[in-house]
């Protein structure tokens, strides 16, 4: 008992060291988004509804663009579940090791889910001193909380700086710029950069389709190319 | 987009992703996913990134701005560069804008 109370101990500073990097990166990307709801429309309270209900950077950058050039509300939300599709693989990956938390902190845990916290803990509870669920949860909701506090606050600032900003800035080229860097990082062998080429290329060939619909077959496309570049390569 | 739609696009997409952190946390004894379908969730961030990336500089302001006097579409050449080169969201994002900035003072 002495070593589990040890353990749980640790688990929050273990998870405050790991994370904290991160937090480097979330501020100005928070900042980017904060700015980029509001000059693509939104008022600044539906910008931080939307981050408090959302809480997901890409997905909010992605409704912001999509508002911004008029799409409708179905497509808005298909371009979201999207964008948010890896979630699901988070999720799926997280189940084991969430699977004895009572049902209400499964339901935070899955709220807070970022991908920092995602792949640092599937790294982390492979070790022993993680092996019961008391530092497992406190690990998890003190890296996850943390993150959500910090991305919270720097949208709102970000949306009360991006609303004294005149539209003859261009702010709203933030979006796109700010997931290049994702793209890149995205890539990670030559199926993910098929996906990547053929998503992009079709993009621009369907920019004029009804209702922003062409960057869902965009998106369509290139998966199916990646997919299709895996199975040759494996044949 | 009507203030209400607004608030319901926020509502439903909020919905949306919720279910998507919570379906295996939540339901994983009643989740069932074929392998075609895990196999395709890896190439979603790039495919859909790289989409919402290219549109946006090719689709702006309501219209298709394909020439080559698009200044985004230089400045967008510049940012890729550091995104490649050190896949950082910060740098990447602010040469870009500089890059846009400078274009649009040379008046190119």
């Amino acid at each position: 008992m002495a070593l589990l109370k040890e353990h749980t101990q640790s688990a929050a500073s273990q998870s405050i060291s790991d994370v904290w990097p991160s937090l480097l990166g979330v501020v100005p990307f928070g900042l980017i988004t904060g700015a980029a709801g509001v000059s693509a429309g939104l008022s600044v309270l539906q910008t931080m509804a939307s981050s408090l209900v959302l809480f997901a950077g890409a997905a909010q950058l992605a409704a912001y663009q999509l508002m911004d050039s008029g799409s409708p509300m179905l497509v808005v939300v298909l371009t979201v579940t999207v964008v948010n599709l890896r979630y699901l693989m988070y999720s799926a990956s997280l189940a084991p090791l969430l699977a004895d938390w009572k049902r209400t902190w499964k339901v935070v845990g899955a709220y807070i889910m970022v991908d920092q916290l995602y792949a640092l803990s599937l790294h982390r509870f492979r070790e022993e001193r993680f092996s019961s669920p008391l530092p497992r949860w406190v690990y998890y909701i003190t890296g996850s909380v943390l993150t959500w506090v910090v991305w919270q606050v720097a949208v709102w600032v970000g949306a009360w700086l991006g609303a004294k900003v005149p539209p003859s800035w261009s702010l709203d080229f933030a979006i796109p710029l700010s997931f290049m860097a994702m793209v890149f990082a995205s890539i990670r062998d030559r199926p993910t950069a098929a996906a990547a080429l053929v998503g992009g290329l079709a993009a621009m060939f369907a920019a004029t389709l009804p209702y922003n619909l062409g960057l869902i077959v965009a998106s369509l496309a290139g998966i199916g190319a990646g997919m299709w570049l895996e199975r040759r390569r494996s044949a | 987009m009507s203030e209400l739609m607004i608030w319901v696009t926020i509502l439903l997409a909020g919905v949306v992703t919720f279910y998507l952190r919570y379906s295996f946390i939540g339901y994983a004894h009643r989740m069932q996913t074929p392998e075609w379908f895990r196999r395709a969730l890896r190439y979603v961030p790039a495919a859909v990134l790289s989409a919402l990336v290219c549109k946006a500089l090719v689709y702006y302001g309501g219209t298709l701005q394909l020439t080559l006097s698009n200044e985004r579409l230089l400045a967008a050449v510049i940012a890729a560069g550091v995104a490649w080169r050190t896949k950082n969201v910060l740098w990447t994002t602010v040469t870009g804008m500089l890059a846009l900035w400078a274009l649009q003072a040379l008046g190119l």
